[in-house]
């Protein structure tokens, strides 16, 4: 029974994208629009396959086994290049915030030590960052990393704070009487009573991570999603433009599935979350 | 008769900007080992606020509480507290949250699995040892506090309304196996209601409060014999007696309430 469902499901979902490409194909054959505006969805199609495979034939290619071949494609190279970029970034923003927020979460004195200067600094999006990175970091990986862990520090730190400081009492209450204390309420109390909060925070810093990623390819790197199709313009290759579009959103639906997953895991104990 | 639990001229005010107000006023009790205590009153009469007091958790304004002749200073574990709302720790299993106090005490592991064992068993959890409390009714949550308190062995268990938003079946259901634990481990039991059946049901012992200032209005022992029956004539005789000092601190609570109304 579910299983139909889910197939039904999936069909009705697919109606509005293939009508959509449905229609955009008819307009490119029918000649309505420069190619170099709007190329065709066929030939976004092709571009994207030829950016996925190997640039040189297997014969040719020296650098290493037929595995190594098979990943050499510009495609596959950019995405986990972006992937890489991300997941460091984010390591580096969210592994800072989370025991800063928890700190200022637990504690009034680290709060009211730390909290003007986190609103001073949280409205400033990243981007508005790129300046002093590359002035800081050059070119390359490190302004990169920096911007995107910046971009993860936030969300991740408020949710952080705000998940340790909405602990229930009846929490706190029922744990002191029980004879819990000090590292014990902590570790086991207020953490886990957190963790809601904590991973929405996850959540949008790793949205935030994926948008900062884009644009600080087009900037400081040359390699990367956000790289690819920024060159791309540069050469009018518009259905090349497209497909790295189709790849950022696929790999930013994979991270989100991805996330997904981990927060059904996570908190699997947490009502409202049954499906 | 050594009292397990002594109250002593206790008082406790609230005080905020525009108003104070005496939830509690010269409470003297002196509860002996194993007795059956129901605190009784309408809402706002302060009897959780004696218990909270009892617990550990809010200190009197003045006055002393002493358990075993030591004054109560914090929350511990020689007072197990189960309340209304349960307050099982929704991200730990049926056994982590029985286990959880033991666990604190740093009990070895073998020793604590034998512990949640045997009260799996007493309250018949045992099938649910791996649910998460989301996946429990409201009296099989009610039962995993209940161990989750029985767990640490404490001698004294305070009970906040614990069964105040259970269905009257499983109330019912619930207050035998209390009974039945209680005769069986001989704990001292306060328990908080403002149910008037509830309290003959239970106790050996029933302390009417009366609403703001909390005082004791009336002090009786229930010397009915066990299992009451709620349908026979001594029951209701009381039922009725009782009901008519619950009552008038009711109406009283409901004009205070019409007052403030006029004032806002």
């Amino acid at each position: 029974m579910k299983k139909q469902r889910n197939w039904r499901e999936i069909g009705v979902g697919m109606v509005v994208p293939v009508l959509a490409i449905g229609i955009w194909q008819a307009v490119a054959s029918m000649g309505w629009v420069n190619p170099q505006v709007l190329p065709s969805p066929l030939a976004v199609w092709e571009r994207w396959v030829a950016y996925l495979l190997p640039l040189v034939p297997y014969e040719g290619y020296t650098e290493g086994g037929w595995w190594h071949w098979a990943f050499s494609g510009e495609l596959i190279v950019d995405t986990l290049t972006s992937l890489y970029r991300v997941v460091v970034g984010f390591l580096i923003g969210g592994g800072l915030a989370l025991p800063l927020g928890l700190a200022m979460g637990a504690s009034n004195t680290v709060y009211a030590w730390m909290n003007p200067l986190v609103q001073i600094l949280r409205p400033i999006p990243p981007i508005a960052y790129i300046p002093l990175a590359i002035l800081w970091f050059g070119l390359g990986n490190p302004p990169a990393v920096f911007l995107i862990a910046l971009g993860a520090f936030f969300p991740v730190l408020m949710n952080t704070i705000a998940g340790v400081r909405h602990v229930d009492g009846i929490y706190l209450r029922a744990a002191r009487n029980l004879g819990a204390g000090g590292v014990t309420m902590f570790l086991r109390v207020i953490l886990p009573a957190a963790v809601p909060y904590i991973l929405s925070g996850v959540r949008i810093g790793i949205g935030t991570a994926f948008i900062v990623v884009i644009v600080s390819e087009m900037i400081a790197v040359n390699n990367g999603l956000g790289y690819r199709i920024l060159e791309a313009r540069e050469y009018f290759w518009s259905d090349k433009i497209i497909a790295g579009m189709i790849t950022i959103g696929l790999l930013g639906l994979a991270i989100d599935i991805a996330m997904n997953r981990l927060n059904n895991y996570l908190l699997r104990w947490h009502r409202g979350l049954e499906h | 008769m050594d009292a397990h639990i002594q109250v002593n001229g206790v008082n406790k005010v609230f005080a905020s900007d525009e108003r104070q107000v005496v939830a509690l006023q010269d409470i003297d009790l002196s509860i002996p080992r194993g007795q059956f205590t129901c605190l009784l009153g309408p809402s706002g009469c302060g009897k959780s606020t004696l218990l909270n007091a009892v617990a550990g958790f809010s200190p009197p304004t003045s006055g002393s509480i002493l358990v075993d002749g030591q004054p109560v200073a914090a929350p511990g574990p020689d007072r197990g507290m189960v309340f209304q709302e349960y307050a099982l720790f929704p991200w730990m299993t049926v056994e982590q949250n029985v286990g959880f106090g033991l666990d604190i005490k740093k009990t070895p592991k073998a020793e604590i699995r034998r512990t949640v064992d045997e009260l799996l068993r007493m309250l018949s959890l045992t099938d649910f040892r791996q649910r998460y409390p989301k996946d429990l009714s409201g009296g099989m949550r009610q039962r995993v506090a209940i161990a989750r308190v029985l767990a640490l062995d404490s001698p004294i268990m305070l009970m906040d309304e614990p069964f105040g938003a259970l269905d009257a079946l499983t109330r019912r259901n619930l207050q035998d196996e209390l009974l039945r634990i209680w005769a069986e481990l001989k704990k001292t039991i306060l328990f908080v209601t403002h149910s008037i059946e509830e309290a003959i049901y239970l106790a050996d012992r029933i302390v009417v409060m009366t609403y703001r200032p909390g005082t004791v209005k009336r002090d009786i022992l229930v010397d009915l014999p066990r299992m009451r029956d709620p349908a026979a004539p001594e029951f209701n005789l009381l039922k009725r007696e009782l009901g008519q000092l619950v009552m008038e601190e009711q109406q009283r609570h409901h004009s205070d309430e019409l007052r403030m109304a006029a004032v806002d």
